[in-house]
């Protein structure tokens, strides 16, 4: 998927401050499209968080995250030059990842 | 038994102002959260993507488009419109002026180029996507409309007339409800226009992400919501009546930063 992804990540002391902004349309399942009928469910199942190669963060989200969710967490021990990437993996198979280096 | 009814009277006359209060300290709260990661960004990003795509009958990009300051400028072009363009004999805003480029540089028609203007649930909206592209370009600068051209202090005017003036069915002039201190409707707060603190904001952050609606907004769909709200006959897409109202609004809000996309409710 070419949907845009978005990261921020700022350091503090030996602290960054990550944040990702993700385009998805998050659909549960439960919402009736324009002809009627129920549009499938289509959301995010699994974010992964690789610091400098190595998994740091693995998560299994749900239908219960919103439409273009934000994802923030805090990451100890990083430096400047780092490089922190992000991917994600839907119910339909398709996948997005990004990547920065710690300003 | 009626000394007790009178204070509970008295108790429920006092209460509402500081519920009040801490609604807008919580939602004030809330908007500064979301703020800091504002998912309208993503369409800044799509909309960069649509204006370098080739696209209409003619096959050619938006690049060559000209907002005011030449063909192919886009720094600082949002902050001076509206404007006058010679080219169409009309005063535009950054809207007009994009559907005018769909149409002549890219040959789109009119009814194809409007299919997606609002976008919703089910379909997304390539007008807001370039709107808020084409407005980030001018963030951190003034807004800086002038009133040289005779059609520009004409659209003021106009504007202006219309602002106070009472219309429709329900007699609403946008004057009813924006031109009075700390109005609300149910547990929306609306803004004073006449306040130049409160102007400056809410014109600063236009194009916004509207998180009822789940997709970036612009004043082209405020001014048509109002409209709807107001139950005006239909508020035509980058007509001279919203190119009028907006010419008034920026100009009032003129020297305010561009802060964009915005963050509404």
């Amino acid at each position: 998927m070419a949907d845009p992804m978005k990261m921020r990540a700022t350091l503090k002391g030996d602290t960054a401050e990550v944040r990702v902004l993700m385009s998805h349309p998050m659909e549960t399942g439960q919402r009736k499209g324009p002809d009627g009928k129920v549009v499938p469910v289509h959301f995010i199942q699994n974010v992964e968080v690789k610091l400098n190669g190595k998994t740091v963060i693995e998560g299994q989200t749900s239908q219960a995250v919103s439409r273009n969710p934000v994802f923030s967490f805090r990451l100890k021990g990083a430096k400047a030059g780092d490089k922190i990437e992000v991917s994600w993996l839907d119910n339909k198979g398709d996948k997005n990842r990004t990547e920065i280096a710690i300003a | 038994m009626r000394a007790v009814v009178c204070s509970a009277a008295l108790w429920l006359a006092l209460a509402p102002p500081v519920a009040a209060q801490s609604t807008e300290a919580e939602v004030e709260k809330y908007r500064k959260m979301i703020a800091e990661d504002n998912p309208g960004e993503l369409w800044e990003i799509k909309g960069e993507k649509l204006f370098m795509q080739k696209r209409g009958s003619k096959n050619v990009s938006l690049e060559q488009c000209d907002f005011g300051m030449g063909p192919g400028v886009l720094k600082g072009a949002y902050a001076r419109l509206p404007r006058y363009f010679a080219d169409a004999d009309r005063v535009m805003d950054m809207e007009a002026r994009l559907l005018h480029c769909m149409k002549t540089l890219q040959g789109f028609d009119h009814k194809a180029a409007l299919k997606t203007k609002f976008g919703n649930l089910n379909r997304e909206s390539d007008l807001e996507a370039l709107a808020t592209y084409i407005a980030a370009q001018s963030n951190q600068m003034p807004i800086d409309v002038r009133l040289e051209h005779a059609k520009e202090k004409e659209a003021y005017k106009i504007g202006e007339t219309i602002f106070y003036r009472r219309m429709s069915k329900m007699d609403f002039a946008c004057a009813s409800c924006h031109a009075d201190q700390g109005k609300r409707i149910r547990l929306q707060d609306l803004y004073n226009a006449t306040n130049k603190t409160e102007i400056d904001r809410v014109m600063s952050g236009w194009p916004a992400y509207r998180v009822s609606n789940s997709t970036v907004r612009t004043m082209q769909h405020r001014l048509f919501d109002c409209g709807w709200q107001m139950r005006l006959p239909n508020v035509e897409y980058g007509s001279d009546w919203t190119v009028a109202l907006h010419t008034f609004l920026s100009v009032s809000a003129n020297g305010a930063k561009i802060g964009v996309p915005g963050m509404r409710r």
